[in-house]
C-alpha cells in the first residue's frame, strides 16, 4: 500500500506541508480566504530543532493501536488505510494515548483529526506530498511497513 | 470449524474481526445476555450527555453480525459450560456445540453489603446500555441523585447527567476522586473541574446505612437522594469458567494466546487476568477497553490456528471531565519527574532507565510517544530524555531510529 514517508535530510521546515495540508482540508477554494490570519490545524506537524526538521503525519500502521483501543468505534480500517469518522467520535483521546508517533491530533470540532491521505477531500492526492518543494515527503509504496507495536 | 463466542462486546468484536481475517468460512455462533447489537460501552455516559445516540454508539454499524457472517443469539444468556462435551448450555435448554470456545463475559458490578440498601427502591447500577436507558428513563430536572464511588465509572456517570439533573452527590470512601488513576494533585483538580458543574463530593467516607431516600454517611452527612446510582467497583464475571473447572484467581488465568487452561477454551476482556509490564509481570485484572479488544483479536486469530502473543499490556486511561482530558499510563512506581507546563499537570515516573509511567492533565497532544516508551522499555539514555520530558516529540529519538519511524527503513 502507498504511504507518506519523509525524508528528513531533504526537509527545509518551510512548513509548507502544514498549510497545504490546512487548506486541503479547510473545504475552502481559495487558499488565502482559507488560511490568511488564521491559526492552522493542520494533519502533518513539522517538528524542527538546531539544523534537524521532518514532518510527522499519520504512519497507517499496519497493526494500528488507534484503531484497536478506539472506545467509539469511530476509527477503521478500510483497505489498510486507517479512517476517523468525525461524526462518532466524542473526543476522549484514547487514541492520542496510543499512537507511538503523536500522528492524532484534537481538532476544533471536539472530535480528533488524523491524516486520510487526502482521501476524503477533493484532493484525491496528498496535498502535503505535491506541494513539497523538496521531495522530503513522498508517497509511495516502500517494503517495511509502518507498525504501531 | 465452529467458534462459539460468549459476550458481545469489545472482546467479542476483536475476537469476531480476527477469525474473519484468517477464517472467512468457518461458522460462528455467538450469545449475549444483552439483548443489544455490539456497542460501545464506555459511551453510556457520553449518551447520557447528549454527546452521541443509540445509532452512533454501534461499534461496527448495525449489520456488522451480518457483514462477518455470525449467527447472533442477542439476549440470550449462557448458563453452562460442558468442557469435556465441548458444547455450551444456553439459558433455554439449548445445548451448542464449539470447536473453539472464547469466553467474554466482562465485569459484573460489585455491591458490598450495605445497611438498609433493600429499602431503597430507586437504585442501579451504570455498566451497561440498559442500566443508561434506565437511569434515563428515571431522572428529571429535580432529580438528586447520590452516586456511591468515585472511580471512572462513578465520574462519568456524575458527568452524564450533571446537566440534566437538579443535584448529584457523590460519595467516596478514598481520600480523593478516581483514586486507582489519579493522585492527590491530579484528583484536586479534577474534582474542582467537577463541582463547577453542580455535582458535590463527600470524600473519606461511605454510607452507614440507607432509609428509603436519604444515607447517612459515616462522616455523619445526612444526603437526601431521588435515585442512587451504586458505582463501587466491578469485578471479572468468571462464573460460567469457575463453574467449567477453569483456573480462575479473580480474574481467569489465560497464556499469552488467550488460552485458558480448559482445552479449547479462550477467555478475553476484563474476565481474564493480564500481566502488568510495569509492575514486574504481576497477574492483574486491566479492565479497560484496548486491553479487551487486542486479547480478543489475540484469541481470534489463535481460535483461526494462529500462533499469536498478546503484546506488552500495562493500565492506561484516557479521557477526561467536561473540557479537562487527562491521560495516565502505566506505574507511578518509580523517581518522579515534575514537568512544568503551562496548564495543567504532567507527572513522568522514571525506573531503572525507562519510563514506566506517566499522567498529563489538560494538555494531553502526542501523549502516545511516552506510552510507545513504556510499552517498548525504551532505554532512557539512548534518546534526549531532557527534550522528550518537555514535550512528546520524535526528535528526542537518533537519526536512525526516526527513519525507521518515518522513512520507512529497516536498521
Ligand atoms: C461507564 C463506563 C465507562 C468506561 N470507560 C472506559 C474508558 O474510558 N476507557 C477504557 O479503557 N475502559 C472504559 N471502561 C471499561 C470498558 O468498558 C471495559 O474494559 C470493556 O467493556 C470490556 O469489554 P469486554 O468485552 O471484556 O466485556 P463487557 O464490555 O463487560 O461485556 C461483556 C459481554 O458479555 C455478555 N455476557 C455476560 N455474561 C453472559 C452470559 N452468561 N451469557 C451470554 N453473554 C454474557 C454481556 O452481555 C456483554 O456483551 C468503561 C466502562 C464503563 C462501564
Amino acid at each position: 500500500m502507498k504511504r507518506i514517508y519523509v525524508e528528513e535530510k531533504w526537509c527545509l521546515a518551510c512548513r509548507l506541508c502544514e498549510y497545504n495540508c490546512a487548506f486541503a482540508n479547510s473545504g475552502k477554494d481559495d487558499m488565502v480566504k482559507a488560511l490568511k490570519g488564521a491559526k492552522i490545524h493542520p494533519r502533518i506537524r513539522v517538528e524542527q530543532a538546531g539544523g534537524i526538521s521532518f514532518a510527522v503525519s499519520c504512519r497507517h500502521c499496519r497493526d494500528p493501536l488507534c484503531q484497536r483501543a478506539c472506545i467509539s468505534g469511530a476509527l477503521s480500517l478500510k483497505d489498510g488505510q486507517v479512517h476517523i469518522d468525525e461524526n462518532k467520535c466524542v473526543g476522549c483521546y484514547t487514541c492520542i494515548m496510543v499512537c507511538p508517533y503523536g500522528a492524532i491530533m484534537p481538532s476544533e470540532k471536539g472530535a480528533v483529526q488524523k491524516c486520510d491521505l487526502c482521501m476524503q477531500n477533493h484532493n484525491g492526492e496528498p496535498a502535503c506530498v505535491a506541494g513539497c518543494p523538496n521531495r522530503a515527503i513522498v508517497y509511495e509504496e516502500r517494503e517495511d511497513e509502518p507498525c504501531a507495536m | 470449524m465452529r467458534y462459539v463466542i460468549v459476550g458481545s462486546s469489545h472482546a467479542a468484536v476483536g475476537c469476531v474481526e480476527a477469525i474473519r481475517e484468517r477464517d472467512p468460512q468457518g461458522e460462528i455462533v455467538l450469545f449475549s445476555k444483552e439483548g443489544h447489537r455490539p456497542y460501545s460501552r464506555p459511551l453510556i455516559s457520553y449518551y447520557l450527555q447528549g454527546k452521541t445516540d443509540r445509532e452512533r454508539m454501534l461499534l461496527r454499524g448495525g449489520d456488522f453480525f451480518e457483514r462477518m457472517n455470525v449467527r447472533a443469539h442477542l439476549g440470550c444468556a449462557v448458563a453452562a459450560i460442558d468442557a469435556a462435551g465441548h458444547y455450551v448450555l444456553d439459558e433455554t435448554g439449548e445445548k451448542t456445540p464449539y470447536d473453539k470456545l472464547l469466553i467474554a463475559t466482562g465485569s459484573v458490578p460489585f455491591v458490598p453489603p450495605m445497611e438498609g440498601l433493600e429499602k431503597v427502591q430507586n437504585k442501579q447500577g451504570f455498566l451497561t446500555l440498559d442500566d443508561a436507558l434506565e437511569l434515563e428513563g428515571r431522572l428529571n430536572p429535580q432529580s438528586r441523585v447520590l452516586i456511591i464511588g468515585a472511580g471512572l465509572i462513578g465520574m462519568k456517570c456524575a458527568e452524564g447527567i450533571a446537566h440534566r439533573v437538579q443535584q448529584v452527590d457523590v460519595v467516596e470512601m478514598a481520600p480523593r476522586v478516581l483514586p486507582a488513576v489519579l493522585d492527590t494533585e491530579a484528583a484536586a483538580l479534577v474534582q474542582a473541574r467537577m463541582e463547577k458543574e453542580n455535582i458535590r463530593f463527600h470524600l473519606g467516607t461511605s454510607a452507614e446505612r440507607f432509609d428509603a431516600a436519604e444515607a447517612l454517611l459515616k462522616n455523619g452527612e445526612k444526603i437526601p437522594f431521588d435515585l442512587l446510582v451504586l458505582a463501587v467497583g466491578v469485578r471479572p464475571n468468571t462464573a460460567l469458567l469457575e463453574q467449567a473447572g477453569a483456573a480462575v484467581q479473580r480474574g481467569v488465568q489465560v497464556d499469552e494466546g488467550m488460552r485458558t487452561t480448559l482445552k479449547d477454551v479462550y477467555a478475553a476482556g476484563d474476565v481474564a487476568l493480564s500481566h502488568d509490564s510495569t509492575d514486574d509481570d504481576k497477574e492483574k485484572v486491566l479492565a479497560i477497553l484496548p486491553n479487551a479488544y487486542l486479547q480478543g483479536r489475540v484469541a481470534g486469530l489463535n481460535m483461526a490456528g494462529g500462533q499469536d502473543r498478546l503484546p506488552e499490556v500495562f493500565p492506561m486511561n484516557a479521557g477526561g471531565f467536561f473540557d479537562l482530558h487527562m491521560i495516565s499510563a502505566g506505574s507511578t512506581r518509580g523517581e518522579e519527574i515534575r514537568v512544568e507546563q503551562e496548564t495543567g499537570l504532567k507527572k513522568l515516573y522514571v525506573r531503572d532507565d525507562k519510563l514506566v509511567g506517566f499522567l498529563m492533565l489538560g494538555d494531553v497532544e502526542r501523549a502516545g510517544i511516552y506510552t510507545a516508551l513504556i510499552r517498548d522499555k525504551t532505554p532512557l539514555h539512548s534518546i534526549d530524555f531532557a527534550l522528550i520530558a518537555k514535550a512528546p516529540q520524535l526528535m528526542a529519538f537518533s537519526g536512525q531510529e526516526r527513519a525507521r519511524k518515518l522513512g520507512g527503513k529497516a536498521i
